[in-house]
């Protein structure tokens, strides 16, 4: 412990830096991503349409009892097969991490929708909305409204979760990291380094989501 | 798209049995963690409850920083940064002569991880006591310790096995970081099929089966606990 070394953090900074970036550009791609297509499966399901709300209750069950690390090996070695021609690590990793996150946004887009009263949906329809309109204007604000704190929390998760792309060598923070920490042989350095930056972030997101809630809660 | 089907391959006496040995380690490190997770989370949880402030400050500081950061970086710290930290006995001993050091390693991590989430949990279920009772307890004349002893913690416990069983999947499903640091658990060991036979469609969908039969078995296991700890009129009005 006596011979931390400080500098090779800091030599490093600028291909951390880009690692960072790339972690934060995929984090928010996939909750764009997640969210519309969750949302999506939400609706799906709450459709009362039978064959509809079943495709959409099994994807969203078999995608949240299967771990994360396999769904990202299923789609770099699905996603150029079914393409035909390889498409780069970063859109595979996109498209893993969109369908896997759509699973856990469509479980909360469903309480958020839930939440909304029938009476909304019910002056809707007698106001001569169809159903698009319905949810497009009175009841998706309301729901999202409703669940901008847990959607900022998966969102956190969701950060966490990039580190993942490691297990494929994606160049994100966690990867760039440690290529240093092998390279330099620095590994305590370096890998305590990537814990204060990831907490710093997950941390100062959690405190936004409690001034988001007590803020609600008035 | 092409490609050459061939099941069978998942069949053959060698992967066949790196699956069952990958499942094996699967519900090893699971179970020794989740163990870990719900002793420690307990006592944290509890922690964060108590009139005592340093002992709140403490838990409260727990949870924060095992919360947030990334499990595969916890993983890397306990079993790369660690033995480098401790004094020298100690870090050679780790590197040398611990055995199964990948399995050690990814226990302590996963278990201590899940303790923070098992913690939340726990005091969610203390502060959902109504306080009547613990005011009740007190003007019976309880000490602290009673109090917690006699009406929250039993209380609290049994309403918090719902939101423990998801818990419980994601342990399962966080157990699969282990292949990070080496441990050839379910998911290593699909993937190492893969590259062996190129069959990866028939290697992932097996390893995605036997989770899924994973979490149904456990799923199943906590409804019927669910049954037995359900407090009659406290929890499961809406059903």
């Amino acid at each position: 412990m006596s011979d931390f070394d400080i500098d090779v953090i800091w030599n490093a900074l600028p291909f951390l830096w880009q690692g960072l970036q790339l972690s934060l550009w995929l984090t928010f791609l996939s909750i764009i991503g997640g969210v519309v297509l969750g949302t999506l499966l939400a609706l799906a399901r709450l459709s009362g349409i039978g064959p509809l709300a079943f495709v959409a209750a099994t994807y969203v069950n078999l995608i949240r009892s299967v771990p994360l690390i396999l769904v990202i090996f299923w789609f770099f070695f699905l996603v150029p097969l079914a393409i035909g021609r390889p498409i780069g690590s970063f859109y595979s990793a996109l498209i893993a991490f969109v369908l896997f996150e759509a699973a856990y946004y469509s479980e909360i887009m469903r309480a958020g929708i839930q939440s909304v009263r029938r009476g909304q949906v019910h002056a809707g329809q007698s106001t001569g909305l169809n159903y698009w309109q319905i949810q497009r204007y009175v009841v998706l604000p309301q729901a999202f409204r409703n669940m901008i704190p847990i959607l900022v929390t998966q969102g956190i998760i969701l950060f966490q979760d990039t580190s993942l792309v490691f297990v494929v060598s994606l160049r994100d923070f966690m990867t760039a990291s440690s290529i240093v920490a092998r390279t330099e042989g620095r590994l305590v350095e370096m890998y305590l380094f990537a814990a204060v930056v990831y907490f710093i972030i997950c941390f100062s997101g959690s405190m936004l989501v409690r001034s988001l809630k007590s803020r609600m809660a008035t | 798209m092409e490609y050459n089907w061939n099941w069978s391959v998942l069949f053959e006496e060698q992967y066949l049995n790196w699956l069952i040995s990958g499942l094996g380690w699967t519900i090893a490190v699971a179970l020794c963690a989740w163990v870990i997770a719900i002793v420690l989370g307990a006592l944290i949880g509890v922690g964060k409850t108590v009139p005592n402030r340093a002992i709140r400050i403490f838990c409260a500081t727990y949870v924060e920083i095992f919360r947030n950061v990334p499990l595969l970086v916890q993983m890397f710290i306990w079993y790369f940064a660690v033995p480098e930290m401790v004094p020298d006995d100690w870090g050679r001993w780790m590197k040398r002569d611990m055995p199964n050091p990948e399995f050690v390693t990814a226990v302590v991590a996963l278990g201590l991880y899940t303790a923070s989430r098992i913690a939340e949990q726990v005091r969610a279920g203390i502060e959902t006591v109504p306080t009547g009772l613990k005011d009740a307890a007190t003007s019976q004349g309880m000490t602290v310790a009673q109090s917690y002893r006699y009406i929250l913690l039993p209380i609290s416990f049994r309403m918090i096995v719902p939101p423990l069983t998801s818990e419980f999947l994601t342990v399962f499903k966080n157990s699969s970081l282990a292949l990070t640091i080496g441990l050839l658990e379910l998911t290593a060991q699909s993937q190492q099929i893969a590259e062996y036979t190129f069959q990866g469609f028939e290697a992932f969908t097996a390893a995605t089966v036997i989770y899924v039969c994973i979490a149904l078995i456990a799923t199943l296991l906590m409804q019927v606990l669910e049954k037995y700890t359900r407090i009659p009129g406290f929890v499961g009005k809406e059903a």
